[in-house]
């Protein structure tokens, strides 16, 4: 936190945060990305090859990861957003902290009913009667 | 002999020789207005309805290949995510790295990544056979 008058009004603030958060998904979102195209690769060799591999996103800790990585590029994609129209609207940095406000309102109206559907098969074999 | 030439003070310096930062800085804000799009639809179609991932097989992936919509779809998100993505991590590489050798190494590896990495997506949509086995 700045601790001076003269301090910077940036540090510590939740503008840093959101730009430490919006560098860190952009950076885990790229990894995953040379993961994903890597997997995906595997139908050109066999159709078993493919499906052995999709059965381990199919896993329950793989499902919750899943869950992470969703909640990470959406929160890369709004807040691309606002940033976008910081730089491109006359009255975006004036509403940048409105805007932040929102895109979290946004992030968990999507996430939690999201998170419901991405992660209903896996409770439903964990801890369902029968299947 | 004549006196040197000055700038006029506060004349605008060329910095660089062409405008590559200006154009990197454009190229994330429209890919990235495009990428809104064709990301979050791919994830709301293959993680989130109609059973997500848990429906996801070969035999999905050589449904929607079928069509030549998903193929370009599934072919700009790759180039536009990749580019995105490497100049992305450009910018941390220079933000972070201070050695020189270090920032190369770092960046040499990163574009040898994304080359290999959009050539072998790009192979992989166009040469999908739906009858292998
Ligand atoms: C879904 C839509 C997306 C939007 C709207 C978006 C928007 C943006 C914007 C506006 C920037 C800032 C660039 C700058 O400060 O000059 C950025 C940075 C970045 N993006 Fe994205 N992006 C999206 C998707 C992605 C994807 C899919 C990846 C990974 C492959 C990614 C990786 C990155 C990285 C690594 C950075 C650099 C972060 C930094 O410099 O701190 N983005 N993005």
């Amino acid at each position: 936190m700045a601790k001076s008058a003269t301090g910077t009004l940036y540090r510590g603030h939740d503008g840093m945060w959101s730009w430490v958060a919006h560098r860190i998904t952009g950076v885990l979102v790229f990894f995953f990305l040379l993961v994903h195209v890597t997997d995906t690769a595997l139908v050109r060799i066999s159709p078993e090859a493919y499906n052995d591999a999709l059965e381990l996103y199919k896993t329950p800790l793989v499902n919750l990861m899943e869950v992470g990585l969703v909640g990470a590029v959406l929160y890369h994609a709004l807040n691309g957003v606002r940033i976008i129209l910081s730089d491109f609207w006359a009255k975006g940095p004036k509403y940048q902290k409105s805007m932040l406000r929102s895109i979290i309102v946004v992030w968990l109206v999507v996430m939690i009913p999201g998170a419901y559907f991405m992660l209903l098969r896996t409770f439903q074999t964990l801890f369902g009667a029968s299947s | 002999m004549s006196a040197p030439t000055l700038d006029a003070p506060r004349s605008r310096r060329q910095l660089t020789k062409n405008n590559f930062e200006l154009n990197a800085w454009l190229f994330m804000r429209i890919s990235g207005v495009v990428l809104i799009i064709l990301v979050l639809g791919h994830l709301l179609i293959m993680n989130i309805l109609d059973g997500g991932v848990h429906r996801i097989n070969f035999a999905f992936v050589a449904g929607r290949w079928a069509s030549p919509f998903w193929q370009i779809w599934d072919l700009l998100m790759l180039w536009l995510a990749m580019i995105h993505g490497c100049n992305g991590l450009r910018t941390i590489i220079n933000d972070y790295a201070s050695k020189e050798g270090t920032r190369l190494t770092l960046k040499g590896l990163l574009y040898c990544a994304t080359v290999l990495v959009i050539a072998l997506g790009t192979l992989v949509i166009f040469t999908f056979d739906p009858s292998i086995s």
